[in-house]
């Protein structure tokens, strides 16, 4: 019998992340046409796992203990599988080729570049953003179906159907990518844009809970560290989208107050930042510096002039225009130019601003934006405009998205009556 | 004080994903750490699904238990409690409630 239990640490979320490392090391051992198989054996594993480790016998190397459970279902299963496809098996030979094929599927190496192999496969053009997404947070984040359900305000049986159109896709293609083969670089887009997607739905995101979304964020940079820690992937878009997300992902501690509404930038408390995550935006920002810079490039300096800058008065907007200005010739989207016109007000005053913002090109495709309105009522505020500010915020109340932005326009709203 | 046997029975984790399951993990520690912390938890273990079964006077061995999953054995523990009612609603804490188990709770007979 075991003597009394000590209560037992696992590093967070480590069930997830193994499972997702297991599964692309399964992929390998026993072939996309057996991902289901695959995924099951990932199951049943971390269930034998929690049964013998939850009267607090956690081994000492949690990761490498469920390494080895997982290899050895693998290896089982192979061996019955030939056992029954020849007559006269030789055993004995059999483990001697079997094992050491299964072994190197479970190395540190090898795990991190079949989860790259599975990112790749995840992200295949013939499937659908939102699909290739999904897939990637069950198959390589270890997501539960009603976890990928929640991430995206969606019914449990919308995201089953939407997996099992990506998994067949996934079953179909075969075989995995050859991280070597030179094609792999323009699918490396794909990948990003997902990532991307992924980090949005986080950031960005209608989910009320800020755990979620914090979630979110985190999968996408854990994956995009994995892009850059391997020769094929490590190139300056990948940086540029790291950088970019560890900037905006350092600021998300601020970005909600308690009840969960949107705090704007210059009210938030900038101590609560994560001064760690926004040094490594720093430094993949600095190994992002491409000629001519990429829209990406640009979005990830303007995220790091906002997340260095010591208070908002004294950030360095005139910087911020420029970037928007080279921004815009990239990407000449209404939201850019909105933003731009947000910095050029604090350099220009809110007049100016208010300018920009009536001309602004495109504009009627901001028509359902609330942070169109929400910005003009902004500068009326700022430029003493009390009736047509609270105008605008009405109109901005009105197109809010999530509990967390209608809560803000709600207090704008209050400010300016 | 007397001594209680706790009998898991059931519950299953197969429809639980990762993260659950590690939450679920962590509820058990906190339980038996409670326990341990308060001197009543004297020890327990988890046990295959598998084994022998021995019958009779013509001791015969054979595989088993065969049960179905929610009434199969998959664990036990021991504790000290002031009373079977006290013991009961410790028992209430386990987290095999949450995914459908359930904890026998059984005196020890004394000597």
């Amino acid at each position: 019998m075991s003597p009394a239990a000590p209560v037992s640490g696992l590093v967070d979320h480590l069930f997830r992340h193994e499972a997702g490392r297991l599964a692309a090391a399964l992929v390998r051992v026993l072939g996309p046409a057996n991902l289901d198989l695959a995924e099951d054996v990932v199951q049943e594993t971390l269930c034998h796992a929690l049964e013998v480790w939850k009267m607090g016998r956690v081994p000492d190397n949690p990761a490498a203990w469920l390494r080895a459970s997982a290899r050895n279902r693998a290896l089982d299963l192979l061996r019955r599988q030939r056992t029954r496809t020849r007559l006269l098996p030789d055993v004995s030979r059999l483990q001697d080729e079997l094992a050491p094929a299964v072994d190197a599927a479970f190395t540190e190496d090898a795990l991190r570049e079949e989860q790259l192999r599975m990112m790749f496969a995840c992200c295949d053009a013939r499937l659908q953003p939102p699909v290739q997404v999904a897939l990637v947070l069950k198959l390589l984040c270890g997501f539960g179906v009603g976890e990928v359900a929640q991430a995206f305000l969606a019914s449990p049986a919308a995201i089953e159907k939407r997996l099992a159109r990506g998994k067949a896709a996934l079953r179909r293609a075969g075989a995995l990518a050859d991280l070597a083969d030179p094609r792999l670089a323009r699918r490396l887009e794909a990948v990003l844009d997902a990532l991307y997607l992924l980090f949005n739905e986080g950031y960005h995101g209608a989910h009320p809970e800020l755990a979620v979304r914090a979630d979110l964020c985190a999968e996408a940079i854990r994956l995009a560290r994995l892009l850059a820690g391997n020769a094929a992937t490590a190139q300056p878009r990948t940086f540029a989208l790291l950088a970019l997300m560890c900037l905006h992902a350092a600021r998300l501690p601020g970005r909600l107050d308690t009840r969960g509404a949107l705090v704007p930038l210059e009210e938030q408390d900038r101590s609560a930042w994560d001064r760690a995550l926004a040094a490594e935006g720093a430094q993949w920002l600095s190994r992002a510096v491409s000629e001519p810079p990429t829209a990406l490039l640009l979005e990830a300096a303007i995220a790091a002039e906002h997340c260095f800058a010591p208070t908002f008065a004294q950030t360095d907007w005139h910087a911020i225009v420029s970037l928007y200005d080279a921004l815009y010739t990239q990407r000449p989207t209404p939201v850019v130019a909105l933003n731009r016109a947000i910095a050029l007000a604090q350099v220009q005053g809110p007049e100016r601003g208010l300018a920009e913002l009536r001309g602004l090109p495109g504009r009627d495709r901001l028509a359902r934006y609330p942070f169109y309105p929400a910005a003009l009522g902004e500068l009326h505020l700022r430029a003493g405009h009390a009736r047509e500010a609270a105008e605008e915020f009405r109109r901005a109340l009105r197109l809010a998205r999530s509990p967390a932005e209608r809560s803000y326009f709600e207090r704008k709203l209050a400010a300016a009556t | 004080m007397a001594d209680f046997l706790y009998v898991f029975r059931g519950g299953g984790y197969q429809q639980l994903s990762p993260e659950q399951m590690q939450k679920h993990m962590q509820a058990w520690g906190t339980w038996i750490g409670e326990l341990s912390k308060r001197g009543q938890y004297k020890g327990g273990d988890p046990l295959e699904p598998g084994g022998k079964q021995v019958k009779g006077k013509k001791k015969t061995v054979v595989d088993g238990p065969f049960a179905e999953a929610k009434d199969l054995v998959g664990g036990y523990v021991l504790v000290t409690a002031a009373s079977l009612d006290d013991a009961a609603e410790l028992a209430r804490g386990c987290p095999i409630l949450e995914v459908d188990g359930t904890v026998e709770v059984r005196p020890i007979r004394k000597m």
